[in-house]
């Protein structure tokens, strides 16, 4: 029993041809569509595949030279160094911590923006002002870097002009390590809210109207229908979000940070992802680097996997 | 909402604050940006200090005739467009090409290969392997480095095919019967039909590209093939402008207002998004419908 893989993949391929021999004359009438398929596949094989072979390296003592085939194994070398590394253990302090400042804040913005954005009754201001909420979603996190890179500028930003009219010091939010995770958090809520508040007033449209009504009619005011029965209503839709977003704790949002970071708030920014492209692309440590990466992907994968499962379990409860 | 509408004191209070709090999030979210172009405009005197306001005494035109004619920026023009509509118009075509055969629930092997599609999207090689199968390959530092190896995507593919398997059956089985071959029933009768899905993939695959800047940052070398993206980071987040800035400086001896760095890097942002802001009011319901139609088939 060398390889449990390449087992299945016997018995598939055996399957197949059992399956093949009964339907031969289907396969011979849809032979394009078979030549269709030949080209995603290729490409699938070519630019998914292929890397999780090229994988591989994480075990190996990568030298280009002798490539992926002829570079030595060195097994786990790479992953005990990993371990015992104070770098790694740093960034991965930092994803996580830097996740979880996102759920606290980046996770109720948009609810309560869906809930207020509800109370709106005149239509062409509410669809306005939801156009104009989910502007940011278009943008690159290199433009928007270079927007905010403006607006809190030191010397002429609006945000420091207002905070030095108050009397104060202007704020470096990018160099100020508390500061930088503030910027971090507020800049990523601000951009995330008009779009995540989508889905939630999607739900909030297909209420019943009647119940609405007949908490009026029971003297309830807009706080009461809010928390009794807009909440209640988002409850599924708030639970499987809060859960699949858990599954996405290791990625802290590369693209952001990757382009408002700098060496003097490296301490607290760095998170697994730039570390990985800064260790593989430019430190061409590509063994160690991939063996980060595919450490990542493994328990990223298991989170997904496992939220993934309890979202079902929770939504065949239907409403509750 | 509700059809009886009492007015309370509380109730137009809260109407008040609420409204209030809705224009002042939409300024949040557009001053940002206005004060960018408030920048690109304003001369060396009033952009040291620009602080709030709403407008500027001067407005300055010499940034942008600066960057579009001593910059990159028209090659990036001509790169980022290349790129989303080729790229565009590839990913629409492989799509399609994956979803009309598995959509047929009788194609012998159906289910193996969805499983093969489907385990890439819980599963990648990651950054290094890529980036070395693209070395390997030698797309490093060519254009087409930016369609082919995004040019497949199993999501947008699993979305057509679910939506091809939500039409008649009738029309293709019709088809057939007549004696027309695949090939016509799959571009000929189904394609004409899937405008929806295919508007909304191609929209979102447009605005990928648009926005598009890691590929082009790691795989990319000649300036001449940059997208407008890396034209922005390069000056924007690198601070590695100075090769941008070396141009400002003949520019500002041979002409009278002066222009300085950050008008450059305000209107190059300005001119890297333009594109994306006016289209945006009129395509954004297409956008919303589209993730709706994502998120309840898949």
């Amino acid at each position: 029993m060398s390889n449990n893989f390449s087992n299945s993949q016997i018995a598939n391929k055996y399957l197949i041809n059992l399956k093949l021999k009964f339907r031969y004359k289907e396969v011979k009438k849809m032979w394009l569509l078979y030549v269709f398929l030949l080209f995603p596949i290729v490409h699938t094989i070519i630019f998914n595949y292929l890397p999780m072979y090229g994988v591989v390296i994480a075990f190996k003592d990568f030298k280009p030279v002798k490539g992926i085939l002829g570079s030595e194994w060195n097994n786990f070398q790479h992953f005990k160094d990993l371990f015992s590394s104070i770098g790694f253990f740093r960034v991965f302090k930092n994803t996580i911590y830097i996740s979880i400042l996102r759920l606290a804040f980046g996770f109720p913005a948009p609810i309560i923006l869906a809930l207020l954005l509800n109370e709106i009754w005149h239509v062409k201001f509410k669809k306005i002002t939801q156009t104009i909420s989910y502007l940011p979603v278009f943008m690159s996190w290199v433009v928007l870097a270079g927007v905010f890179f403006e607006f809190l500028s030191v010397q002429r930003g609006p945000i420091n002009f207002i905070i030095k009219g108050l009397g104060g010091q202007p704020i470096d939010f990018f160099t100020n390590k508390v500061w930088f995770l503030v910027m971090l958090i507020s800049t990523g809520v601000w951009s995330g809210i008009g779009w995540g508040a989508v889905i939630y007033l999607a739900s909030l449209s297909s209420v019943n109207p009647e119940l609405y009504e007949s908490a009026e009619l029971d003297g309830a005011n807009r706080y009461h229908k809010a928390v009794h029965i807009s909440l209640p209503a988002l409850a599924p839709v708030i639970t499987i979000l809060f859960i699949l977003n858990l599954g996405g704790i290791l990625n802290a949002g590369f693209d952001q940070i990757f382009n408002m970071y700098n060496p003097l708030v490296m301490e607290v920014a760095d998170i697994i992802d730039t570390y990985v492209y800064r260790m593989g692309l430019v430190n061409a440590e590509y063994d160690f680097s991939a063996a980060v990466g595919l450490f990542k992907n493994i328990i990223g994968l298991i989170l997904i996997l496992i939220t993934n499962l309890i979202v079902r379990k929770v939504s065949d409860y239907g409403v509750w | 909402m509700s059809v009886i509408k009492k007015k309370s004191l509380g109730g137009i209070t809260f109407d008040v604050f609420n409204y209030t709090f809705m224009i002042l999030f939409s300024i949040s979210i557009i001053y940002p940006f206005w004060n960018l172009v408030l920048l690109s405009f304003a001369d060396q005197a009033e952009a040291t200090n620009l602080g709030i306001r709403l407008w500027i005494s001067n407005w300055n035109t010499s940034a942008y005739k600066f960057i579009f004619t001593h910059n990159n920026v028209p090659m990036g023009y001509v790169n980022t467009i290349f790129r989303a509509f080729t790229g565009t118009v590839f990913m629409l075509l492989m799509c399609f090409l994956g979803a009309f055969p598995l959509a047929k629930k009788n194609l012998p092997g159906r289910n193996v290969l969805t499983i093969f599609f489907l385990i890439t999207m819980f599963f990648g090689g990651g950054l290094i392997p890529s980036y070395l199968l693209i070395k390997n390959i030698g797309l490093m530092d060519s254009i087409w480095v930016y369609v082919i190896p995004g040019m497949f995507s199993t999501y947008n593919m699993i979305i057509m095919r679910n939506f091809i398997m939500s039409m008649d059956k009738e029309l293709e089985e019709a088809a057939l019967i007549d004696g027309a071959n695949y090939f016509d029933v799959a571009f000929k009768v189904i394609a004409p039909l899937l405008k929806p899905v295919l508007a909304t993939i191609a929209l979102w695959s447009i605005v990928g590209h648009w926005n598009s800047w890691f590929d082009c940052l790691i795989y990319i070398k000649d300036d001449k093939k940059y997208v407008l993206q890396l034209i922005v980071r390069r000056m924007v987040v690198q601070s590695q402008g100075e090769y941008d800035f070396m141009n400002m400086e003949a520019f500002n001896k041979l002409s009278e207002i002066k222009i300085h760095s950050s008008n450059i890097k305000s209107a190059v942002i300005l001119v890297t998004i333009g594109p994306i802001i006016l289209v945006y009011p009129f395509l954004q319901k297409y956008f919303v419908k589209g993730i709706m139609i994502g998120s309840l088939k898949g």
